[in-house]
């Protein structure tokens, strides 16, 4: 162990929804009130991917989002971390046998942290972005450790939807 | 005695500063956290924020960008310099707001429209603030005879006995420069998502640590002002200094943020007429 602080003391977080019924959205920010108080954590909710740590989507990624998703990824500066919030972040939820539903966010992105539920609660939400935050300094010390686009943690309180297993592979629409 | 030497003294105080600074800033992160209620962070957590910043990847824009990082945390450092050193007033003034100048020139030459905005509300603030911190040179002048910073520490008598109403001024000057609300427009430490952080929105990792270590140095400037107010007997300064910041963490939480043009007009006439009558009546006494 070093002496020196770890990124997890600091996690910066940019919230970002991609197609959410604002459910999530509204227990997101939940988290900022005196009740939760996530600043205890270290945790700071900006608005700027490029002062950002974590990722923090919810929502399922279709065909016209998909483009703005990657692009807010790639704003973030490294090492940093997402977190799928809610079933819809993570599968594609009731929105994934929609016409333009791509599925879950990992169908664009790397996701370190799913924490599903509909919509997940405060708690659950605090305790993935507290786990993010140590995964967040895992990848400082060594990137590789961390393979992109394996889930590292699953903050799940039951199994994945069964519609889950039945997202068709759709092709994700390459920016022109 | 290492620190006997007056050039090890200086470099003693020029590295503490910046932690000092941290730690009224995370003070008043406590505090506030406190005030509404929460836990809040640990009082080290702008340490740790800073930290983090200066171990993520670099994201530059352009070369410029990041010359005026380094500006402004130079001039501050200068700033700092001049102002313990005891230098003219009037070159610490120029090089306080050359550093704040370098944050503006910064954040105009990138084509975020969020940014310009914030650059653009810096400079209206600096043309509100600026002609009291002159008035208060002024009136350190009338009050000790000279416009060197050292010179309130062989006065007879306290600078606060002779610029009361400069103090109140200066007061609010204080919380513009700490981005305090209703002063917060440029940017701010909370509410992230107005302006989306305004003037540093396009710096990122290390250059971003950078500012705000020269954001440090600025909270230790202003609490080292506030010292010069009672510079005879440095702890009265000190207590003095403590309620001042105090005071700026309780209007912080007290008031909501204002428009541009309403702190423009506060302070040109609220601040300012404050400002002149301090000095009209060190003429006429």
């Amino acid at each position: 162990m070093s002496t020196t602080p770890k990124l997890s003391k600091s996690p910066w977080v940019v919230h970002f929804n991609c197609n959410s019924c604002n459910g999530c959205d509204i227990e997101f920010l939940a988290l900022l009130t005196p009740h939760y108080d996530v600043e205890r954590f270290g945790i700071v909710h900006v608005g700027n991917p490029k002062h950002a740590d974590v990722l923090v989507v919810t929502g399922s990624v279709n065909h016209r989002n998909a483009r703005v998703l990657k692009n807010v990824y790639d704003q973030i500066p490294d090492p940093k971390v997402v977190v799928a919030m809610g079933v819809c972040a993570s599968t594609g939820g009731i929105f994934a046998d929609g016409y333009n539903v791509l599925g879950g966010i990992a169908k664009v992105i790397p996701v370190d942290v799913y924490v599903p539920g509909c919509a997940s609660r405060p708690e659950a939400m605090m305790d993935g972005i507290v786990k993010a935050a140590v995964i967040l300094e895992a990848k400082r010390r060594n990137p590789k450790a961390v393979q992109a686009g394996q889930p590292v943690v699953v903050r799940t309180p039951s199994a994945a939807p069964a519609a889950a297993a039945a997202i068709p592979q759709k092709e994700i629409p390459q920016p022109c | 005695m290492i620190t006997s030497h007056p050039l090890m003294l200086l470099a003693l105080l020029t590295l503490i500063a910046p932690f000092w600074g941290a730690l009224l800033s995370g003070i008043d992160r406590k505090l506030t956290a406190r005030a509404q209620g929460r836990i809040g962070p640990p009082v080290i957590q702008p340490l740790y924020d800073t930290l983090k910043l200066l171990r993520k990847t670099p994201i530059v824009l352009n070369r410029i960008q990041v010359v005026y990082a380094y500006l402004h945390l130079a001039f501050m450092v200068l700033a700092f310099l001049l102002l313990v050193l005891g230098q003219d007033g009037l070159m610490f003034l120029f090089v306080f707001a050359f550093s704040t100048l370098s944050l503006v020139l910064g954040g105009m030459c990138v084509r975020s429209p969020y940014s310009r905005i914030g650059s653009q509300r810096e400079i209206l603030l600096m043309v509100a603030y600026e002609p009291i911190l002159i008035l208060l040179m002024i009136g350190i002048y009338k009050a000790n005879g000279s416009f060197l910073l050292g010179s309130p520490f062989v006065a007879a008598k306290p600078l606060l006995m002779a610029l009361p109403l400069l103090f109140l001024a200066f007061l609010v000057v204080m919380a513009i420069k700490l981005q305090k609300s209703p002063f917060d427009i440029a940017t701010s430490h909370h509410a992230h998502q107005e302006l989306v952080k305004g003037l540093t929105l396009e710096y990122a990792g290390p250059y971003l640590a950078l500012i705000e270590i020269a954001h440090f140095y600025e909270i230790a400037i202003l609490f080292y002002f506030v010292m010069l107010f009672w510079a005879s007997n440095l702890a009265i300064g000190f207590v003095l200094a403590c309620a001042s910041f105090f005071l700026m963490v309780l209007i912080d939480n007290a008031f909501a943020r204002l428009t541009t043009m309403w702190v423009f007009r506060f302070m040109w006439t609220g601040a300012l007429l404050l400002a002149l009558t301090n000095i009209l009546w060190l003429y006429f006494r």
